[in-house]
């Protein structure tokens, strides 16, 4: 397998408070990467360094060899790293079309004329099961529905890889089991390697291939959920009376 | 029906009307004009209350190169719209390249429209300072017309050059309101860091709209000089004539075509019906009008945020859908 993502020692401090500190990890081709961890952990700072929200302030990002590191976040869309936001931000005034064609339209790598955009939304939107008629507006949506435009989004940039922000739920447990769903269903369709980042770990590993564990900034735990599931350390300061539950995703997944 | 209304207003200066009627009307098409060029940023969420400045260049630019160097006011128009296009790059870069929006993007241009009337006032000795200048004539010797010099004394050709500038106004607006770059700010004016991660060059799109309304609206402040042959830094800078223009444009419709057309000729029916109904107390206190606009523009804002003819468009849709 190729490597696609390699994060090298990536902190970020703001003044005195160190939010992230010295995460590594690599991410392969076609792999889905669950980023998990307490509130207040780093997930999503760390999330921000790499799709260009923040400069880091120090380590370093290479999408397939080439720093990405301190882009200025559109230029990391053109690379091939889309995100989704924790809370969604969908431009309201726009139709469902319109927000996802305006991502087709400027978030490619090439320039691609507005037919193809509007045509490469349709089927974003097809994917993730929103309807793509003129009148379809934001409106309507409830808030699985606006994960899924803000997945359509993402997904009309083509990207290679998703960073998928996930954590602040807003979901019930049907809504969560099937977002986890189209992750896995973008993955096989798309062939698009995804970093999810969730703070609820139980939906999380029956998709995952492997995850990463972040406390106070760092990482605490990585290798496949069967081993982090039983890691005492994540235990401890996450996973806690939880653990047994967890473990039994994990278990049933496996069978 | 719309070629019918055009082909009906071209024949404006054959009904008969007499002089300072057509006057009313070129007026509102050249505000018209000028007002559609403020509202291709404006409705995008670049509320600029700094045109003036770029009025005021426009038409100082023409006036000042003629007077003292005998410059033809198509070069000076040109010239105009360089500098305009320079100082909304200045102005501009650093507001969008560092997230100043809202109402602090319209502090920023207030303070532009203002230092570009002190500016005009400081250097008295060229610009004539608060008194205004002429453009020296170049309609001698009973000349009707000098087209070098861009003036004109007949009032029928400056209506028609000034309905084909409102019209290819009105032609840009239609190109922006339908292409790409028009969503793109929409996105950025509700999202903006949303915008970015989608691949939207932020700075680059709204430096690209404020660029074309600032060019825009340098060459209504050259024709505005050439037409009416006396400018002064009040009527074509500072605070009142930005003012006006954003109220205008909220008045008329921010969203529809002709809604800051229908502005300026609400609000130059508004100001004459002022200046006649107050008669000597309009003259006593000056700023009157601006504290009217002012008030009206709250009103606006709070009872009819879609202006007259997003209103009124939105009554007849109403009324025209079958029930």
């Amino acid at each position: 397998m190729r490597e696609v993502l390699e994060v090298n020692g990536l902190s970020k401090r703001f003044g005195g408070f160190t939010a992230v500190s010295e995460v590594s990890f690599k991410l392969q081709e076609g792999e889905i990467l669950g980023l998990i961890g307490p509130n207040g952990s780093g997930k999503s700072t760390t999330f921000n360094l790499i799709a260009g929200l923040h400069a880091p302030s120090g380590g370093s990002v290479r999408l397939h060899g080439e720093e990405i590191g301190g882009l200025a976040p559109a230029a990391i869309c053109h690379r091939g790293i889309a995100r989704t936001f924790q809370i969604p931000r969908p431009f309201r005034k726009l139709s469902l079309l319109e927000n996802v064609a305006i991502a087709a339209f400027y978030g490619q790598d090439q320039k691609v004329s507005r037919e193809k955009a509007y045509a490469d939304a349709a089927d974003a939107l097809g994917l993730v099961q929103l309807p793509g008629g003129p009148d379809a507006r934001v409106d309507g949506l409830g808030a699985a529905g606006l994960k899924k435009l803000e997945l359509a989004r993402a997904l009309a940039t083509q990207p290679k890889v998703l960073l998928a922000d996930e954590s602040l739920g807003g979901l019930d447990h049907a809504e969560m089991e099937q977002a986890a769903d189209m992750l896995a269903m973008i993955r096989r369709e798309k062939g698009i390697t995804i970093i999810w980042v969730e703070h609820i770990m139980g939906v999380l590993m029956r998709v995952v291939d492997r995850c990463i564990v972040l406390d106070h900034g760092e990482v605490i735990a990585q290798g496949k959920p069967a081993e982090v599931a039983h890691d005492p350390k994540v235990i401890e300061v996450y996973l806690g009376t939880d653990a047994a539950e967890v473990q039994q995703t994990v278990a049933d997944r496996a069978a | 029906m719309k070629y019918l209304l055009l082909a009906l207003l071209a024949g404006t200066p054959f009904y008969g009307i007499g002089n300072y009627p057509l006057h009313l009307v070129i007026m509102c098409l050249l505000w018209g004009y000028v007002y559609t060029s403020w509202s291709i940023m404006g409705r995008l969420g670049l509320v600029s209350f700094g045109h003036g400045s770029f009025l005021g260049i426009g038409a100082y630019s023409v006036v000042m190169l003629w007077n003292h160097f005998g410059v033809s006011p198509w070069i000076g128009a040109v010239v105009g719209v360089v500098l305009s296009a320079v100082v909304a790059v200045i102005i501009g870069f650093p507001c969008f390249r560092f997230k100043i929006v809202g109402h602090y993007f319209a502090l920023v241009t207030l303070a532009l429209s203002e230092v570009t009337r002190l500016i005009i006032v400081a250097l008295r000795d060229q610009t004539g300072g608060s008194l205004g200048a002429t453009p020296n004539t170049a309609l001698a010797q009973g000349n009707a017309w000098s087209f070098g010099a861009l003036q004109f004394s007949d009032k029928i050709v400056w209506f028609y050059a000034i309905l084909a500038v409102w019209l290819a106004g009105l032609w840009v607006w239609a190109k922006v309101d339908r292409g790409m770059t028009r969503l793109a700010l929409e996105a950025i004016s509700h999202e903006e860091e949303a915008a970015a991660s989608i691949g939207i060059n932020v700075t680059r799109s709204k430096l690209f709209v404020t660029l074309i309304s600032a060019v825009m609206t340098s060459i209504g402040g050259a024709l505005y000089a050439q037409y009416q042959l006396y400018i002064n830094p009040e009527t074509v800078s500072g605070i009142s004539i930005s003012l006006q223009m954003v109220f205008g444009v909220i008045a008329g419709g921010m969203y529809v075509m002709l809604g800051p057309t229908v502005g300026a000729v609400f609000t130059l029916l508004l100001a004459e019906g002022l200046r006649l109904a107050l008669g000597d107390a309009f003259k006593q206190f000056p700023a009157l009008d601006l504290a009217i606009y002012g008030l009206m523009l709250v009103l606006f804002i709070i009872h009819m945020p879609k202006g007259i003819l997003g209103t009124a468009q939105e009554a007849w849709g109403r009324a025209s859908r079958p029930h």
